[in-house]
């Protein structure tokens, strides 16, 4: 079974590829654009713009904390520096250079963690970035994007560059189908996209998971359960209107991510919900758990991140509303 | 070699002497901030701002200018008395120091302050942020810009310097000069007893930097060595300068004192090191000018007790 098959979407290439392709086309358009790498280019495949513009990309080595502050440097200099490494490394070893270098000082670098989630199966959970989001959450100057599909993919980078001060990108080491048209991703930072029309409940997804939603949809479909599914491509700002309108139109709400619950999406989608319009909620994503390594869809099935558990907790939001509970 | 006038000397040692003083002045009607650390470095800074750096105050943007970080952020006093001396904002807003609503924080913030280049605060991460400069710089064509970051030594024990200095040699940036502010003293004693950093030349130059060692409180030599790295040493290495200083140089009382580290003197105190500094320095005898202002002021400070830890110190 392969992401998105369920929901009839067509596969795509690895979502790093799709970076990659769009990080040379932006550095080929956009001459202020420098690249700066830790030496897993070719994991990353930021290495697409050494091949074509080998004097703007810069490997720095095995170490995330002079990587940052280069990047930072160059941002003052008037260059857009992406900073580009495993999602794991860039927060966890350089969080302090990140928050001081980039966050605090406010500067135009953008920070992009690749391998999110736990999607890199093998390389195990030491690599794995299950707490990036949370992590970028305690930086107030980020502009926190994950992109769902190939054109999302491409259209955030785009806005990445865009965007002037701090931005983190979100990129992942597996494929995700395609849910936009390839030219034709609708993308304003802050504001989410319905990606599928339903009134009995809502499924929010970010990165994989909104493919995931799409699918968990189709199986509810087949039950007469019609779920609007909402590609929460950002993560800060969040679009509150979005969240509230889907509490207010379909009365419940499950929120997936491939990330711990504990600081994620849905923790702060919840705090808006319940501010706004206070509808039953149920989350799927790491409950407080380090996984393993192991094949990718062995870990989505281990760790209830599939379909089908989107599916079962959207099954009980709506028993819940039927029944008036939380 | 650059050779100073003696006007011109005595206009830098003069230059110095008002960063002392002000650094004081903030530290004291602030109730907050590090004198050991300011003092050390306040003839660095003065040959920096009034001899050395190309600088606009009027145009503090100006594409051309050199860019200087204080990556040993909590000596922001001394930065921002060379600032405010240099015209990047009033003299009279040192005042503000760590005031709400001000522009001058504890530790420097490139988002509030006119003139600075950098944030800093938790050390170590200013040198690679002037790697970064100084990358920038030499991938523009014709960029006579110098990059100057100012160190402290207990900052050397961080990781994250050494992870810089040798991506600076490897990218051969000679437009790049780090000053050691090397006052042998951190937070709480003497490095070498805490985190020997020695043999620190020999360190810098394993990993392929020029290296030169000062007196960090001679104006003559200070300005010579950074108009050598300027105009003589280039030649694909980046320069480090390791300036000997005396923490707390200018009042007995602070020198290689690490209770002076960080420490708010009081009113009176302050007065009589402003008159120690002016008769050490060879200038009219003068007190802190806000003493009585200051006597009367009232603080808030944990309560109305100020709360020193056993050796008579308020720790950050």
């Amino acid at each position: 079974m392969q992401l998105g098959e369920i929901a009839g979407l067509k596969p795509a290439k690895p979502m790093r590829d799709v970076f990659g392709d769009a990080l040379l086309e932006l550095a080929t358009n956009n001459p202020r654009v420098v690249v700066l790498d830790g030496d897993l280019g070719n994991s990353t495949k930021a290495e697409h713009v050494r091949h074509a513009f080998p004097e703007r990309f810069f490997n720095i080595g095995i170490a995330e904390s002079n990587l940052t502050g280069i990047g930072a440097g160059l941002a003052a200099c008037g260059f857009i520096p992406f900073i580009v490494s495993f999602s794991s490394f860039l927060l966890c070893n350089a969080y302090d250079q990140i928050r001081l270098s980039i966050a605090m000082s406010n500067v135009n670098a953008k920070v992009v963690g690749s391998h999110g989630g736990i999607t890199l199966g093998k390389d195990g959970p030491t690599q794995m970035g299950i707490e990036d989001l949370a992590l970028v959450g305690g930086m107030p100057t980020f502009v926190m994007l994950a992109p769902s599909d190939p054109a999302s993919m491409h259209a955030a980078v785009n806005a990445a560059a865009a965007h002037v001060g701090p931005v983190f990108l979100r990129s992942s080491r597996i494929a995700m189908p395609h849910i936009y048209p390839v030219d034709a991703c609708p993308f304003e930072i802050g504001r989410a996209n319905v990606v599928r029309e339903g009134d009995d409940v809502t499924i929010i997804g970010c990165g994989m998971m909104v493919a995931a939603g799409l699918d968990a949809a189709a199986l509810l479909a087949t039950e007469g359960i019609e779920a609007r599914v909402l590609d929460f491509h950002t993560l800060r700002p969040m679009d509150v209107d979005a969240i509230a309108a889907a509490a207010r139109d379909t009365g419940a709400i499950v929120c997936a991510e491939e990330h711990l619950l504990q600081g994620g999406m849905g923790s702060n989608i919840a705090r808006v919900v319940a501010q706004t319009h206070p509808v039953p909620m149920r989350f799927v994503g790491l409950d407080d758990v380090y996984v393993e390594s192991a094949d990718p869809w062995d870990l989505l099935r281990k760790y209830h991140l599939t379909a089908e558990d989107i599916a079962a907790a959207a099954r009980a939001a709506v028993k819940a509303k039927k029944a008036g509970r939380a | 070699m650059r050779t100073l006038t003696p006007e011109q000397r005595c206009n830098l040692e003069e230059h110095a002497y008002h960063i002392r003083r002000l650094s004081v002045e903030m530290i004291t009607f602030g109730r907050w901030g590090h004198i050991g650390g300011s003092f050390s470095a306040a003839e660095l800074l003065a040959v920096l701002y009034f001899d050395q750096l190309r600088l606009k105050p009027e145009e503090p943007h100006w594409e051309g200018r050199d860019r200087f970080v204080m990556s040993k952020a909590h000596a922001s006093p001394a930065l921002y008395a060379a600032l405010a001396l240099r015209g990047f904002f009033p003299v009279e807003e040192v005042y503000t120091y760590c005031e709400l609503g001000g522009r001058l924080e504890g530790h420097t913030d490139m988002t509030r302050t006119p003139g600075l280049e950098a944030s800093g605060g938790p050390l170590g991460q200013g040198l690679s942020i002037c790697v970064g400069m100084a990358l920038g710089f030499a991938l523009k064509e014709n960029s006579h810009n110098r990059v100057v970051c100012m160190l402290g030594d207990g900052e050397c024990n961080e990781g994250q310097v050494w992870e810089a200095a040798m991506s600076a040699a490897h990218y051969r940036l000679d437009n790049l000069i780090a000053i050691v502010d090397y006052n042998k003293v951190m937070a709480k004693g003497f490095v070498r007893d805490l985190m020997a950093v020695e043999p620190l030349g020999a360190k810098w130059a394993a990993f392929g930097w020029d290296v030169m060692e000062i007196d960090g409180h001679d104006i003559s030599e200070i300005a010579d060595a950074l108009h050598q790295a300027r105009y003589v040493l280039p030649r694909g290495k980046p320069i480090c300068i390791i300036a000997h200083t005396v923490k707390g140089r200018g009042v007995a009382e602070c020198e290689f004192n690490y209770k002076w580290h960080t420490h708010a003197p009081e009113p009176t105190t302050a007065d009589r090191f402003l008159r120690e500094l002016a008769r050490n320095y060879g200038f009219p005898e003068k007190g802190y000018s806000r003493l009585e202002e200051d006597l009367e002021k009232e603080t808030f400070y944990g309560g109305g007790v100020m709360i020193m830890s056993d050796d008579g110190t308020t720790p950050p």
